[in-house]
């Protein structure tokens, strides 16, 4: 199971953090991985300045952009369920 | 401390000397030296020997200690977080209708026509005067007198509250019936002597923060109600966030978001019983258990808004503390309750933060912005009388709620619900939803606030025109998530 926690606290709230969140639950779907990636949220992770939303995959840290999702989703998350 | 400066964020100088009281007992929590400090703030406070409030510098600072004591938590063995400083209070008259001595002895005596209950009578003078033992109240008299020569002595806190819970005690104080009070401060406002106050917990904030160790024990979550739009307006809001920061909390959320999710579960809740109350005012949710037992069922099963959020937050993101801070001074006796206390830790208000930002010597003014947007435009009207129907009426019309048709009542004050819970007792209420705010004007009349201005409605309502996220549905959709912390 890998874990992948966006942040949805008003600095990330603000960078597009609904919009990841949609479509990381979209690709899950799409992708039949629900029983693989446990998607969840947390109010603030500390680094309101980064660029990006924090987004944590099994603890790693990653600021991501809403436009870098896809990529995102194949070149991280995809990679780190156990073949 | 410009104390001219200060004084202009407070509506009345009462105000301004509870805030200094609290400002005193933070500043030495925050310094820990409360211990060996607290005997002495009545003297900081009422310095020399001129008396500017009352007889004496001495009787000044005898309420002074006492006011201390409440700062610091009050009584603990009397569970009401309002509560009467005796010697605070100055016995106002309570007599009734009265006839002054403006009265001329004229010919026409409307006072003695209009009142039904024959209690006028005249003197050799043809003045006016009113039979105690035949008067029941009614205020006529005072309205056809021509002169307005007839006054009604009530005292201000007894007349705020329009639950009853005030009387006059032997001692000829004002004296608060537990089993009426709903705590909604209505006379912690009013009264003009500044003897009724709330009890504050700002002690046990000061201490949570302390322990959090800069946030690394527990984080230290502020949850802050919409109503704050219309506080601290010498200041950005944005820097008020980063002040709550600076104070030591690790993040500040929105109340107004669990507002959003509390308008969308309680739209399917009332499609699906067909009569509701709503449950997000704590005072209006006791006065329907303690005076319309029967209402009980049909009051909404919603957590209020901040113990909504406040449980995702403990879901989420624990270990952590979450502190309520808003216009309120119910939500200190809401969060006590058993199906509260596990979210929220603990309650101040807006006039408590802002001795915290003072005591520790916080320049708002001077900060940057911080940003504070997780809601939509209709979670933060909620701090409004109506906002809350709006809520619920936009929140039935995203579910695309089909054959059922809305029929709200937003009760402004505790005397428009209790006509309307009066109603639905004796089921003549024609609507099918009561919105209930204790507060005239909603949240944003709450006796917690700084201010209670003309201009604070549109506040609201235009910081909910900022709001990132324009549908209920949008602003919630990310909550949908299951918790970080399980699996």
């Amino acid at each position: 199971m890998v874990k992948v926690t966006v942040c949805i606290g008003s600095s990330c709230h603000l960078k597009g953090s609904r919009q990841i969140v949609e479509e990381l639950q979209y690709l899950i779907n799409k992708n039949n991985l629900g029983d693989y990636v446990d998607l969840g949220g947390t109010f603030c992770m500390g680094k309101c300045g980064s660029d990006g939303v924090s987004v944590t995959v099994d603890g790693d840290y990653y600021a991501l952009k809403p436009e870098n999702v896809m990529d995102f989703f194949s070149d991280v998350i995809v990679k780190k369920i156990p073949q | 401390m410009n104390d001219k400066k200060t004084l202009r964020k407070f509506d009345t100088k009462v105000q301004y000397l509870q805030y200094k009281v609290l400002r005193e007992v933070a500043r030495n929590a925050f310094n820990d030296t409360l211990l060996e400090k607290v005997t002495d703030i009545p003297k900081t406070i009422i310095p020399g020997n001129t008396p500017t409030m009352r007889c004496c510098v001495y009787k000044e600072r005898a309420i002074i200690a006492e006011r201390v004591k409440l700062a610091m938590g009050g009584n603990r063995s009397n569970p009401n977080v309002i509560e009467v400083i005796e010697i605070a209070c100055d016995d106002c008259p309570a007599g009734g209708y009265e006839v002054t001595n403006a009265c001329r002895g004229c010919l026409a005596h409307r006072c003695e026509d209009v009142c039904k209950r024959n209690a006028i009578t005249f003197d050799h003078q043809q003045k006016a005067h009113i039979d105690k033992s035949l008067c029941v109240e009614c205020g006529q008299c005072a309205k056809v007198c021509p002169y307005s020569a007839i006054v009604s002595r009530r005292r201000p806190c007894e007349n705020s509250c329009k639950v009853k819970a005030i009387s006059v005690n032997e001692n000829k104080a004002a004296s608060i019936n537990n089993e009426k009070c709903i705590a909604c401060g209505a006379c912690v406002y009013q009264c003009p002597f500044g003897a009724m106050i709330d009890k504050s917990f700002i002690l046990d904030v000061i201490d949570m923060i302390k322990k959090s160790d800069g946030n690394r024990a527990y984080k230290m979550y502020a949850v802050v109600a919409p109503s704050i739009a219309s506080q601290f307006t010498y200041a950005k809001l944005g820097q008020v966030v980063t002040a709550i920061k600076e104070l030591g909390f690790f993040n500040v959320v929105e109340a107004a978001l669990g507002a959003d999710m509390v308008a969308y579960k309680e739209a399917e809740e009332l499609v699906e019983k067909g009569f509701l109350t709503s449950s997000c005012c704590p005072a209006f949710v006791d006065y329907i258990r303690k005076q319309y037992p029967e209402l009980e069922q049909h009051i909404s099963t919603n957590l209020s808004p901040a113990a909504t959020i406040a449980k995702y937050i403990k879901s989420t993101s624990a270990p952590c503390k979450v502190v309520f801070i808003g216009p309120c001074t119910a939500k200190k006796m809401e969060f006590q309750r058993p199906e509260v206390r596990p979210y929220i830790d603990s309650v101040i208000t807006f006039e408590e933060l802002q001795a915290l930002f003072d005591a520790k010597g916080v320049d708002i003014e001077h900060l940057r912005e911080g940003v504070l947007d997780n809601a939509s435009y209709y979670g933060r009207i909620f701090a409004r009388s109506g906002g809350l129907t709006d809520a619920v009426a936009q929140a039935l019309k995203e579910q695309n709620t089909q054959g059922f048709e809305f029929n709200p009542v937003a009760c402004d004050g505790i005397e428009a619900c209790r006509i309307a819970l009066a109603k639905a007792a004796k089921g003549v209420l024609p609507n099918n939803f009561i919105e209930g705010m204790a507060c005239v004007n909603g949240c944003i009349g709450g006796a917690g606030c700084l201010t209670h201005g003309e201009k604070n409605k549109t506040e609201v309502d235009a910081y909910g025109r900022e709001a990132l996220e324009k549908s209920i549905g949008d602003a919630i959709s990310v909550l949908n998530l299951p918790s970080s912390d399980k699996a």
